[in-house]
């Protein structure tokens, strides 16, 4: 038998959208992806977002955006999209000297 | 304004005196141990609504309408049980009885709870709660406002750390109000249900009596009378947003405050008190 909730018409009762939870840890930071949350609304998921992530101290600022908002590249096209970076070391940044006490970076 | 007299503790025990001709203190009248002091009294009647509250709340964990909500619920009663844990345990040092907070929690009866009968009542539906949490969460958010200058150090310093919990509470709560109460017709239906379910239990948080008087005249505790009017503001600003009417008033049910209560807390305590009273010396 199907357990998903049914209302008084007997439909499958649809879930509550999805929203990407980020958090900036401390003033100075990004925002970082830390996983979803389901809410009827923004305003909701915000709370939820707060209450699933932020119940330790984790964060002083909330960003949620609702899932299907966002546009992501194809795992299957990875070659052409990823590939052509891998022999091109000297994109990385190492050839400088990081002065001691710079975080962050 | 409700057009017949609320029913007090004072005139149960009268009629029933009356009834049997016994003097006007019933087998169930307050104990003078539990009125010895005004501030015993009140640290009770601050701890005890926070703890029932946050049993009453533990019981949805785990079956919330989804994870996050359970979490939400659970964060709730984490917060009122702390709150519970700070004046219960300040409760028993003024007492000076050698008991503790938990002592305070788990090994007095239903006589002895000193909680408003609004934060006992059942659960209900998720609607019912939410009703209930709005009602208390914005009463409990208006008192810690005032409380937060209380001449006694630490209601004080319970009462500044609380209100930011009891904000958020409030707001949760009102949220959820608004969108069930302008939500579907189903919704709707059920979120008056649970604002009339709940109703006749505010006027208490406004009830005054002798200790309340005793305790704001030393300028520990806070009249209620001073934020009735911002109080129905509130609640009628978040009901008009929820599409929801003001239910009309009943015959207000006062007594929580001094023993009297609904059949429903002898339940919460029971499943409350278990484990301490059947395994006394258990350490966790």
């Amino acid at each position: 038998m199907d357990p998903r909730p049914r209302g008084g018409d007997g439909e499958v009762v649809k879930d509550w959208p999805l929203w990407e939870v980020f958090v900036r840890t401390k003033g100075g930071l990004s925002h970082r992806h830390v996983g979803s949350v389901h809410a009827p609304d923004g305003e909701i998921a915000v709370r939820h977002a707060r209450d699933t992530y932020t119940r330790r101290m984790e964060g002083v600022s909330l960003w949620v955006v609702e899932s299907s908002a966002i546009h992501a590249s194809d795992p299957a096209d990875d070659g052409p999209m990823f590939a052509p970076a891998e022999d091109k070391v000297y994109r990385h940044p190492t050839f400088y000297n990081i002065p001691e006490g710079i975080t962050h970076i | 304004m409700p057009s017949l007299p609320p029913i007090r503790p004072q005139d149960e025990a009268r009629a029933r005196a009356l009834k049997t001709g016994e003097g006007e203190h019933g087998f169930d009248a307050p104990t003078e141990e539990t009125n010895a002091s005004a501030l015993f009294d009140y640290a009770l009647r601050l701890g005890d609504d926070a703890l029932i509250l946050g049993q009453r709340l533990g019981e949805w964990t785990g079956r919330c309408p989804s994870v996050e909500v359970d979490l939400s619920i659970a964060n709730f009663a984490l917060d009122l049980v702390g709150q519970a844990t700070y004046f219960l345990g300040y409760a028993g040092k003024v007492e000076g009885k050698g008991r503790d907070g938990d002592a305070l929690a788990f090994h007095r009866d239903v006589l002895d709870y000193r909680n408003c009968l609004l934060v006992e009542q059942p659960n209900g539906d998720f609607a019912q709660t939410m009703a209930r949490q709005l009602l208390f969460s914005t009463w409990q958010k208006m008192l810690f406002e005032r409380l937060v200058i209380s001449s006694d150090a630490l209601i004080a310093s319970v009462a500044a750390k609380a209100v930011k919990e009891v904000a958020y509470h409030e707001e949760l709560a009102a949220e959820w109000v608004v969108r069930l109460g302008d939500g579907t017709e189903e919704s709707h239906r059920r979120m008056a249900d649970g604002i009339a379910w709940n109703w006749r239990f505010v006027p208490e948080l406004f009830d005054r009596d002798e200790i309340d008087s005793a305790i704001t005249s030393q300028g520990i505790g806070a009249d209620v009378a001073s934020f009735r009017e911002a109080y129905d503001a509130r609640i009628g600003a978040v009901l008009a947003e929820a599409t929801l009417d003001r239910p009309t008033d009943q015959r207000p049910i006062l007594g929580g405050r001094r023993g009297h209560h609904s059949e429903h807390l002898g339940h919460i305590l029971s499943e409350m008190q278990f484990l301490p009273r059947a395994y006394p010396d258990a350490k966790w």
